[in-house]
This record gives structure tokens, C-alpha cells and sequence, in this order.
């Protein structure tokens, strides 16, 4: 049987017979076989539609698009918009008149529209607590495949050929590091989940473990198979109730099903998974660290070699995934590697999985082909900044470990490669959008707090070091910052780099970095005229409203707190410097962009700063 | 419960299909509210009551309730999707009590979406 793409029910009842079908039906059929779309597209002629008055009707399927007054003269571009491009012909799209509204189709809207789901395949589809509607939706196939079909070399090699690279941030092979396990002797190895997301503005793999739990379990399974460990892990951290508490419930429904425990599907193969709740150490999320954890021990990273997976759980092989990683196993082991290098680039395939935040107007969980350009995600997708008046300034991304990204570079492709290059890293996918009013130096220490409030405190690089450059930045943010902080922040960060052990030590000085690299004039500013451009650092501005734009409208008098601002209406308004506090409540109310920030005043000098 | 075989795999895949589908399983509507950690805290539980609560008073059986994770859009959260049989499925995005209750009323009784809440028709696409 012959199969089409697309059937157009051309309504051939009589009073779209009268209205000109006929003529329409030739011209349609003429121009498909011109256009080469004969083969794809079937005319079929219906009996009446009832919608006589607006004949000839159309219906196109599978898009239950609904075409009216169709006449020959429309069919040449009817054809080319909707058959040959794809986008359905609006002129002649049926509008219900006493509606002005048209709810978008998904394709129309650009967040959904750029979105290709795998990872996050069935979100807000099925009920993650309920298993049948996981086995519904191809669930636990692959991990059948891969029990009773195929062989460890088999799902490892399938692995490596797709090219997956562990989403956790480092990007390392998984198929690789599956393969090192796999070799290793040992008479327990264990298969191990990274959960402890803890990378501020990163919400991934909780929305995963959330609304798909199967999908990381089925994961595991497979890859307990493929590395020959009988015991595995989940570990998560307790901050996150919700994922926990349907993990478990996924767990159990297994162990009922035989999902879990002996003798998996009909198969001889044995697994048994259970929770562990990390205690909420940022560290903990650094694989030697989180492996002590679950020992019991205090989560400290120790040095590699030797690898976990010769030498890590209880000294046994280990590997450890990170849930998104998991979550594209199956379909991996289903469709095959081929199938999984059609999307993305050659060094980084398949899709990735983003947490948007910040300034930015669409906030949420994105997943999307690598490569595309970043500019896409936070403009198309992201529906670009939160509020219209401000401009872009920077992307965070990689959280901590991470850095900023200008608007230069949003043209880059986002893959592994490309985005190390920047500065920042890939990371485990969070990417805090930042407008105008950021000041970049204030970020920088947010971070910087962060880390230096999650060191282990094994390696003193990390734990003193991370702790002068904090001291550094709150003084220049404070002012009193001195000539030459620039240059020692540099340095310390480079020792720090090199001397560290472990992944929080090695990128903690990277948001420092990056912020200095690309916003070095905003730390001068800072430090030199003791002004804070964006108006964040309070000790380090001042507010004035320029008379020229000021409509004194009183909208800043009323938001006052400290009754600061005088002026009659309509007349321009003015701030009693001795009495502002530098709250920015004025600044953010204004819609006519008539508050300006000026550098600190001190001691009654006013507009000008005193140099150190 | 009997232990999963793959032919098992593939007897609830062909049963849950017709939930899936809501025509064979005798469901004339599907009604998803998602509750992931955004959801929830943006007042998902509330949304849910009220439905319930609707559906007890109007007494409709042909109606099923489900919950799922994030839908992604945690920016317009709550949000529920709304399936009415043979129709593309429709996304109402920053749900109050108040609008569920209508949304109800005119979308899954009345059968015709309520245009000035939805956010999106149809699904994503997925590979």
C-alpha cells in the first residue's frame, strides 16, 4: 500500500462543487506533481464538510489544518508554503469571527519549536509514579535487548559509537569509561547514579528523577549489564523530596515486577539498586567524594589514579553516570548509535538538556540539539530578556565551576569544544541569563562565596586560597579595593587552578576569571572611581534623576523609603543624597529611564569619587 | 505481582495504549496536571483540588485525571494539559483555581478551549 505524508480532504459536496472544486482539484493535483510532491500528498475528495459557506473547504492531515475559499490563483502558493515548507498558508486558514484569539500550535511557538525531547522524552506525559505508562511509551525495552539479546561488548560498543558524553560537565566518553569497568576482575562491582545536583541555577536532573525515574533505573540496569555489576546506587541529595520519594516508589514497582532483583525480565542477570541520600555537600557531587559518602565516610575527594573504575566503591570497580546521562541509555540501546549521531555535532552528538534562568523571560528546562547557537537558546527559546527595557549582558554557565559569556559570543555553537573555549564549560546545563543591572563583580563573589562555603577543605589552594580572593572581592566591592587586586586575583587563581585536587578547587577561580577577562573596565570602575555602574554595589553608587527626562509623575516619591526624593508634580524630581540609602527602589520604578547611578559620593563631595 | 516478561512488556504496552489514545479506553478527556517541584510550588495541589472538585459536582465519568513531571515551562507553571478525544492535545499555562474551574466548565464539558489561557496546541517533538 501506497503511503502519504499528508491526505488533503478536498470537500466535494455540492456546494463546494458549485463553489469551484473541480477547478481546484486540478490545479492542486497539477501543482503537487510539479512540485514532486504527487508521490507524498493524497487529494481525496469528501462528501460535504458542512461548511458550505465558506467552499471549497479543505482539511488537511495529519495537521487538522482547515483551508476555506480555496481558489486556483491560491493554490501555487498554498502548495509551496504549506507542502513544500511546511508552514500552513494563513490568507486562508479558517478564523472563527467572533474570535480574535488563535491558540498557537506547539511549532508556532519558538520555545517549543527549537525543543528536540529525548532525554526529556516523556516529561509531562506519563504519570512517573505509575510503571505501566514508563512501559507504555517503549519503557524497558532496551534493557530487555540488552539482557536477553545482546552482549556486554555489544551495549558498550554501542555506547562508544554513539559518541554520548557523560552530562555531568566533564563530557567524558561514556561508552569509555563503561569499558574500563568492564575489563576490571573483581567479585563485586557496582553501577552508580550521580543525583547530587548542586550546581546553583542547574535543575536538570531533578525535573528527570522527577517526572521520569524509570528511565534513569532502566539506564543503570543496562549499564550494570554492560560493566557487570550486580549492586548499584542511586545517589541523591535529600534537598530534593520529591525525586527521592518517586525514585523509590520506581524502585519498588520494579522489585514487584521483576524489574529489579534476580533473574531481571526472564533473564539470568541479577541487579539490586537502592537510594542514598546525600547530605547536601556541594563536594559530594565530585565522583571519589560522593563514592566516601555512601560509605559513610566524610565526603572528601581523594587522587586519581586510581579510577573508580578500577578502584571505587568500597574499593571495588565502579562507574558512575550522572541521571542525564542514564536517561538516553535506552533509547541508545533501542535506536543505535547511528540513530543517536543524527542530531548534534561530530565531538559533542545527540541533545542536552538546559536549565534557563535568571533575567530571562521564559524560565525553564530545555532540551536541544548541540550545536545550536546560543543566541537561539536565549532569544528564541528563552523569549529573550525578562524585562523588555534591559539589555543582555552576560550568560553564566557551568555554575561555579563555570564562567560568563558576552554577547560577542553568542553566535558560538554550544557544544563541549566550543564552549570551553569562551572560558566557561559546558557543565551540567545551567545557564543564568543576566541583564544590564548585573554588576559583574558582585556575581563573581557570589559564586566565589558558594565555593569557597563548599570546599572540602583537604587541599589549603582551595580552602585558603578560594577564601583571600572572597576577602579581595567583598573589599572591592565595599571599596576598598586596591591597584594591583586585578593582577593578584589573576595569580591566586592560577595557583589555585593548578594546585588543587579535585574539580571544586580546579574551576572554583573560573567565574573570577571569565569575569575579569571580559568585564576587566567593571572591576576598574569598581576599584579606581569607586563606581558600580549597575548600582548593585550600594557603598559604591549613588542615584541622581536627570531633569531633562524626569515627567514628575511621583512614581519614585511613593517608593521612597526614605522619603529622600522631593518635587511637585510634573516638575522634575530630585534626591537628597544625605538622605539615600542606595535601595535602587527609585531606579527600578522609573519607566522613563530618568535615574542614573553615579559613582559613591563621600564626605559632602558630591559626583565626585575620592581616589585611594 | 507477577514477574515482568518481555511478552508482558508488551501486553501493557497495547493496554495502556488505550488510555493513551483515551478512545479505546472509553475516555472522551485527559487531563494532566503537572506537578514537578515547580509545579507544586507554584500551586499545583490547589489546581488539582478544584478539579476534583468540579468533576464530583458535575458527576462526569468519561473524564480521567493524571499527574506528571515538569512540563518544562517553569516560568508559566501550574500548568495542565488538556486532551479532548480526537483533538490535538492544549497546554494552559499559569492555572489559578478560577481558571480551572472555567477552563472546565467551557473546555472539558463544553469541549472548545478556552483561547485567553492557553498557552500552546499539540505536542513536541520527540526522537
Amino acid at each position: 500500500m501506497d503511503k502519504y505524508r499528508a491526505n488533503l480532504l478536498l470537500c466535494a459536496g455540492t456546494g463546494c462543487v458549485a463553489s469551484g472544486t473541480a477547478k481546484v482539484k486540478t490545479a492542486l493535483a497539477q501543482e503537487l506533481k510539479d512540485k514532486g510532491l504527487a508521490d507524498e500528498i493524497k487529494i481525496v475528495l469528501t462528501g460535504c464538510n458542512g461548511f458550505c459557506a465558506e467552499g471549497p473547504v479543505m482539511l488537511v492531515y495529519p495537521d487538522e489544518i482547515f483551508y476555506q475559499r480555496l481558489t486556483v490563483e491560491d493554490v501555487p502558493k498554498l502548495v509551496e508554503e504549506h507542502f513544500l515548507k511546511g508552514r500552513p498558508y494563513q490568507k486562508l486558514m479558517f478564523k472563527e469571527p467572533e474570535q480574535k484569539l488563535a491558540i498557537p500550535l506547539m511549532k508556532d511557538i519558538p520555545f517549543f519549536k527549537h525543543q528536540v525531547l529525548r532525554v526529556l522524552r516523556n516529561k509531562g506525559l506519563i504519570d512517573p509514579e505509575n510503571l505501566d505508562e514508563y512501559i507504555a511509551r517503549d519503557g524497558y525495552v532496551a534493557a530487555s535487548k540488552a539482557l536477553n539479546e545482546i552482549t556486554m561488548e555489544e551495549i558498550i560498543k554501542t555506547v562508544k559509537d554513539s559518541g554520548l558524553r557523560g552530562r555531568g560537565g566533564a563530557g567524558f566518553p561514556t561508552g569509555l569509561k563503561w569499558e574500563f569497568a568492564s575489563k576490571s576482575k573483581a567479585d563485586q562491582k557496582y553501577m552508580l547514579c550521580n543525583g547530587d545536583e548542586g550546581d546553583p541555577g542547574a535543575f536538570m536532573d531533578r525535573a528527570v528523577m522527577e517526572a521520569d525515574p524509570h528511565s534513569v533505573i532502566e539506564g543503570m540496569i543496562i549499564g550494570a549489564k554492560a560493566i557487570g555489576a550486580s549492586k548499584g546506587v542511586i545517589y541523591v541529595r535529600a534537598e530534593y523530596p520529591l525525586a527521592v520519594k518517586r525514585l523509590q516508589i520506581a524502585i519498588d514497582t520494579c522489585y514487584e515486577n521483576g524489574l529489579l532483583g534476580k533473574n531481571i525480565l526472564g533473564s539470568d542477570f541479577t541487579f539490586d539498586l537502592e537510594i542514598y541520600q546525600g547530605a547536601g555537600a556541594f563536594v559530594c557531587g565530585e565522583e571519589t567524594a560522593l563514592m566516601r559518602s555512601i560509605e559513610g565516610k566524610r565526603g572528601m575527594p581523594r587522587p586519581r589514579p586510581p579510577f573508580p573504575a578500577h578502584k571505587g566503591l568500597w574499593d571495588k570497580p565502579s562507574v558512575l553516570n550522572n541521571v542525564e546521562t542514564l536517561a538516553q541509555i535506552a533509547p541508545i540501546i533501542l535506536n543505535g548509535a547511528e540513530w543517536y549521531r543524527a542530531l548534534g555535532t561530530e565531538k559533542s552528538p545527540g541533545t542536552k538538556v538546559f536549565a534557563l534562568t535568571g533575567n530571562i523571560k521564559n524560565v525553564g528546562l530545555v532540551e536541544v540539539p548541540m550545536g545550536i547557537p546560543l543566541r537561539t537558546i536565549i532569544y528564541d527559546i528563552g523569549g529573550g530578556m525578562k524585562n523588555k527595557r534591559k539589555k543582555f549582558k552576560a550568560v553564566q554557565m557551568g555554575g561555579p565551576s563555570g564562567g560568563c559569556i558576552t554577547e560577542s559570543l553568542l553566535d558560538i555553537p554550544v557544544t563541549y569544544e566550543d564552549v570551553v573555549m569562551t572560558g566557561a564549560i559546558m557543565g551540567s546545563g545551567g545557564m543564568v541569563v543576566m541583564d544590564q543591572d548585573t554588576c559583574m563583580v558582585s556575581t563573581a563573589k557570589f559564586f566565589l562565596d558558594f565555593t569557597t562555603d563548599e570546599s572540602c577543605g583537604k587541599c589549603s589552594p582551595c580552602r585558603i586560597g578560594t577564601k583571600v580572593m572572597l576577602d579581595m572581592l567583598t573589599d572591592i566591592t565595599e571599596g576598598r579595593g586596591k591597584e594591583g587586586d586585578i593582577e593578584t586575583l589573576q595569580d591566586l587563581s592560577r595557583d589555585i587552578i593548578a594546585t588543587s585536587l579535585c574539580g571544586l578547587g580546579q574551576t572554583a577561580p573560573n567565574p573570577v576569571l571569565t569575569t575579569i577577562k571580559y568585564f576587566r573596565d567593571e572591576y576598574e570602575s569598581h576599584i579606581k572611581d569607586h563606581w558600580c555602574k549597575a548600582g548593585i554595589c550600594s557603598k559604591l553608587c549613588s542615584f541622581h534623576i536627570d531633569e531633562k527626562l524626569c515627567k514628575g509623575c511621583g512614581a519614585c516619591l511613593r517608593i521612597c523609603p526614605q522619603k529622600a526624593i522631593t518635587g511637585e508634580k510634573k516638575q522634575p524630581h530630585r534626591i537628597a543624597q544625605e538622605l539615600c540609602i542606595q535601595c535602587r527602589s527609585c531606579y527600578d520604578t522609573c519607566k522613563f529611564n530618568s535615574i542614573k547611578i553615579g559613582p559613591a559620593i563621600h564626605a559632602g563631595k558630591p559626583e565626585a569619587a575620592v581616589k585611594n | 505481582m507477577a514477574r515482568l516478561t518481555i511478552t508482558d512488556l508488551k501486553k501493557i504496552k497495547e493496554k495502556q495504549h488505550a488510555t493513551f489514545t483515551l478512545r479505546e479506553g472509553g475516555y472522551r478527556a485527559k487531563v494532566t496536571v503537572h506537578m514537578g517541584t515547580c509545579g507544586i510550588a507554584a500551586g499545583a495541589r490547589n489546581i488539582m483540588t478544584a478539579l476534583m472538585d468540579e468533576i464530583s459536582k458535575a458527576n462526569v465519568e468519561d473524564v480521567i485525571i493524571t499527574t506528571s513531571g515538569c512540563a518544562g515551562l517553569c516560568a508559566r507553571e501550574p500548568m495542565v494539559t488538556i486532551e479532548i478525544l480526537n483533538k490535538p492535545p492544549v497546554k494552559y499555562g499559569d492555572v489559578t483555581e478560577e481558571k480551572i474551574r472555567e477552563i472546565f466548565k467551557e473546555h472539558i464539558i463544553g469541549g472548545s478551549p478556552v483561547e485567553k489561557y492557553a498557552l500552546v496546541i499539540g505536542s513536541e517533538t520527540t526522537y
